[in-house]
C-alpha cells in the first residue's frame, strides 16, 4: 500500500493522539495492537491507516489483555511495538506489563488519561493513574513514564518512549491525559535521519555458541537481546530464571533477579529524568505540575509575577523516575513547594518524600482542565 | 539402583535435558504428548530454528521449558496473543501454542474463540486433562458433568465445553482429538497441523491420575487410559455437535479423529488491507466507485 513516508517531515496542525501515532512511526514503530478506550482511540485510529502504508502491523485485539501480550510477543519477535489505552483498559494491561519486565521485553504503552476509578469520566480528563504506572504491576519493578503537554511533546516523548525501551529492555509509559491527546497544535516533525535512534543490544555471540546465556547481563545489568527464529533456541519465561532463561524458583535466584531488573534502571536514573524549569532562578515558590495541568501553571506562575510573588516552576517530563533530586536542591533555598494535580495528591505524596518544607496540593477529581486560579491562590497561602 | 539402558535418547536434542526431572506426577499424559510433538517437528521438515512454542500457565504450559528450542513460557490464558504477533512479525515461523485446557479455554478462552475466527497461522494443541492439575485438581470449563473436583466436591453440575465443537465453530481450519495413547494418530495430526496454514487446533485427552483420576476413583494412569480407551472411537465424520465428553455413561463414546480440514484466507492484515471495493465493500459503496 502507497502512501506517506514513515516520517512525516515538516511542520504539522496535528491532535495529541495523532502526534503519538506519528511519533511512533517515526521511531519505527512497525506493530500496533490495540482495543478502541476513548480517550485514546484516535492513536489507533490513525494508525490503522499509517501503519500499512510503511509496511506495519495493525491489529486491533479482542480486549487490552491481548493488546499487551501481543505488543510483548511482537517485541521478542523483533519489531518495535507499541499499545494506546487508557484508564480501564490500562488496568487489565498491568499483567502483562508485568511479563514485559520480567521478560525484559522493551514495549511503549501510552496512556491517556481520563477520570477514574472504573469507567468515571470516559471523556474527560484526568491524572489519577500516576501511582497505578509506577506500581500497577504486581511485585518490584522499575519503569519509565513520560509525562507529555503538548501534542509536540506527544510526537518527541513516544520516539523517546522507544529509545528508553530498547536501551533498558523494559517497558516504557507515555502518561498523556485527555487534555493534551485531545489538543490541536503545531508539531514539527524533523527529517529522519535527526530522529534520534537507540538499537536494542544484541548478543556478540553466533546462535552455535553452547555457552551463551541469554539472561547473563553485562556490566549495565542488561542483558543483550535474542529474538524469536535466530537459532539460539532462547527460553523467556514469567517465572523467576537464572542466566539460561530457565525457572530458578529459589530465594536467592529471585532475590538476585529482581534486584538486577530495578538496578539497571535505578542505578541510571540521572541519564533518564527529565524535567522542564521556568523562572526558578529566584524562585520562593515552586509549583510542580505535569502534562496539561502545567500548562496552567505556568500561567499561575506569571500572576503570581504579577502580584509580586516570585514563583517558579517545576515540570517533570518524567514522571518516573521522579526528578527527586531536582527537588531535593531546590528545597534548600525556597519556602514551599504547591503541586497542582488532576487527582486527590499523587505526585505530591512523592514530593513530601524529599523535602520537610510546606508542600500544598491543589487537587481536583478531574473531569476539566485544572485553572490558574486556584494554583494562584495556593501560591498566595504559602508564600505568606 | 536403576541400570542405564542407554546413555543418549534419539530425541535428547529437542529437549533441555539439564532441566530434568521434570514438574511432572507420575503417569501423567503430557509428557508423551510432548514427545508425539518433538518428533512431529523433526518429521515437518521444517528447521527447528523456525519452530516456536508458545505456553500460558499450568502443567502443560511448562511444556514450553523443557523443548529446546525458541520458547516462550508467557502469563495465564495470554498464550495466544503472544503467539499471534510472533506468527504476524514473522510469518517464516511454525508457531505452535502448547498449553493447557484451563489455560485455553478459561481464562485463555476469549483469546481462543478470536485467534480461531481471525484464522491466525498459528497451531493450538490443548493437552485437556478435564482438571486444573498444578494448583490440585480444581473445577475447569472441560470438567465433565458430575466429576468430582477440590472445588466441585458434589460433583461438577456446569455443562463443559466440547473442545471441538467450538474450534470448528469459531474458525478453526483443522480440527483433531487424539488422546497420549493415540501417538502415532497424534503426531500425525500434528504433522497436517504444522503443514497447513491458518489455526489449527488439536485436542489431546491425557490422564491426570493425581488431579483427575484420585478424586473420582478411578485409580492409577493406567486405569484413567483404559478407561478413556475402552470409549474411544474413531470418528472423523461424526457430527461435530456429537463431540461431547460425558464420563457418566458408560456407553458414551469419546470421539477421536480429524474432524475438519478446510482452507480458508490466512490472517495476513498487510495482505488484506487493500482498498478492493469490487471485493469486499459493503453497502453503498458496491455501486459505481
Amino acid at each position: 500500500m502507497k502512501g506517506e513516508p514513515a516520517v512525516l517531515t515538516g511542520q504539522h496542525f496535528l491532535l495529541g493522539d495523532h502526534a503519538c501515532a506519528e511519533g511512533a512511526l517515526a521511531a519505527g514503530c512497525r506493530f500496533f495492537g490495540g482495543y478502541p478506550i476513548t480517550p485514546s482511540t484516535e492513536v489507533a485510529e490513525w494508525l490503522a491507516r499509517r501503519l500499512p502504508e510503511v509496511g506495519g502491523l495493525f491489529v486491533q485485539m479482542e480486549d487490552e489483555l491481548a493488546s499487551m501480550a501481543a505488543i510483548v510477543g511482537a517485541s521478542v519477535a523483533g519489531a518495535r511495538a507499541m499499545t494506546a489505552t487508557s484508564g480501564p483498559g490500562f488496568s487489565l494491561m498491568m499483567e502483562n506489563l508485568g511479563l514485559a519486565a520480567m521478560m525484559e521485553v522493551p514495549c511503549v504503552v501510552i496512556n491517556v488519561q481520563r477520570g477514574g476509578p472504573s469507567t468515571g469520566l470516559p471523556t474527560l480528563v484526568g491524572q489519577a493513574d500516576v501511582m497505578q504506572a509506577r506500581w500497577g504491576s504486581h511485585g518490584d519493578y522499575e519503569i519509565v513514564a513520560y509525562s507529555p503537554a503538548s501534542p509536540q511533546e506527544c510526537f518527541d516523548l513516544t520516539v523517546k518512549a522507544f529509545n528508553t525501551a530498547d536501551r533498558f529492555r523494559i517497558p516504557v509509559l507515555v502518561m498523556a491525559d485527555e487534555v493534551v491527546a485531545h489538543m490541536m497544535e503545531r508539531v514539527t516533525i524533523p527529517p529522519a535521519e535527526a530522529i534520534p535512534r537507540v538499537e536494542r543490544k544484541r548478543p556478540r555471540q553466533g546462535p552455535g555458541d553452547n555457552g551463551f546465556l541469554p539472561f547473563k547481563a553485562d556490566d549495565d545489568l542488561i542483558p543483550p537481546m535474542v529474538h524469536a527464529g535466530e537459532g539460539y533456541r532462547v527460553h523467556f519465561t514469567g517465572l523467576t530464571h537464572d542466566e539460561r532463561g530457565y525457572p530458578a524458583l529459589t530465594a536467592p535466584a529471585h532475590d538476585r533477579l529482581v534486584r538486577r531488573l530495578v538496578d539497571k534502571v535505578r542505578l541510571r536514573e540521572s541519564e533518564i529524568v527529565e524535567y522542564e524549569e521556568y523562572r526558578l532562578e529566584d524562585a520562593r515558590v515552586v509549583i510542580i505540575a505535569y502534562g496539561s495541568t502545567a500548562r496552567s501553571a505556568r500561567r499561575a506562575v506569571g500572576l503570581a509575577r504579577e502580584q509580586g510573588i516570585a514563583a517558579g516552576l517545576l515540570r517533570p517530563i518524567t514522571l518516573w523516575p521522579f526528578p527527586a533530586e531536582r527537588v531535593k536542591k531546590l528545597a534548600e533555598r525556597v519556602r514551599a513547594f504547591v503541586v497542582p494535580e488532576l487527582n486527590l495528591g499523587q505526585v505530591s505524596r512523592e514530593v513530601e518524600r524529599f523535602t520537610s518544607l510546606p508542600v500544598l496540593g491543589v487537587n481536583h477529581a478531574g473531569g476539566a482542565m485544572m485553572p490558574p486560579e486556584p494554583i494562584l491562590e495556593a501560591i498566595r497561602e504559602v508564600a505568606g | 539402583m536403576s541400570t542405564l539402558i542407554a546413555e543418549r535418547h534419539p530425541s535428547d536434542s529437542l529437549f533441555r535435558a539439564d532441566r530434568l526431572p521434570h514438574i511432572w506426577c507420575p503417569g501423567c499424559g503430557i509428557g508423551p504428548a510432548m514427545h508425539a510433538f518433538a518428533q512431529a517437528m523433526v518429521e515437518s521438515g521444517i528447521p527447528l530454528a523456525r519452530h516456536v512454542c508458545v505456553s500460558g500457565i499450568g502443567c502443560t504450559g511448562r511444556v514450553s521449558g523443557y523443548l529446546n528450542m525458541d520458547s516462550y513460557h508467557t502469563t495465564h490464558g495470554r498464550a495466544i496473543p503472544f503467539a499471534t504477533a510472533i506468527a504476524l512479525v514473522k510469518p517464516e515461523l511454525e508457531v505452535t501454542v502448547y498449553s493447557g485446557d484451563g489455560d485455553l479455554f478459561a481464562i485463555g478462552g476469549n483469546h481462543f474463540i478470536h485467534a480461531a475466527r481471525r484464522n491466525v497461522d498459528i497451531n493450538v494443541i490443548c493437552i485437556n486433562n478435564f482438571n486444573y492439575g498444578m494448583t490440585g485438581g480444581q473445577v475447569g470449563p472441560t470438567t465433565p458433568m458430575g466429576a468430582r473436583a477440590t472445588t466441585a466436591p458434589f460433583g461438577n453440575y456446569e455443562q463443559p465445553f466440547s473442545l471441538p465443537y467450538l474450534a470448528a465453530a469459531t474458525g478453526a481450519v483443522f480440527v483433531a482429538r487424539w488422546t497420549s495413547l493415540h501417538l502415532r494418530q497424534l503426531k500425525q495430526a500434528m504433522l497436517r497441523a504444522m503443514k497447513k496454514r491458518g489455526f489449527t487446533f488439536i485436542e489431546v485427552l491425557a490422564p491426570c491420575p493425581v488431579g483427575f483420576g484420585r478424586p473420582n476413583d478411578i485409580g492409577d494412569a493406567m486405569e484413567e487410559m483404559t478407561l478413556y480407551r475402552e470409549r474411544c472411537v474413531v470418528d472423523p465424520v461424526a457430527p461435530l455437535d456429537s463431540l461431547g465428553i460425558d464420563l457418566r455413561e458408560k456407553d458414551h463414546p469419546i470421539i477421536l479423529g480429524n474432524f475438519v480440514d478446510i482452507e480458508r484466507p490466512v490472517f495476513d492484515p498487510l495482505a488484506m488491507m487493500r482498498p478492493a471495493p469490487e471485493n469486499n465493500a459493503v453497502g453503498k459503496r458496491q455501486e459505481g466507485q
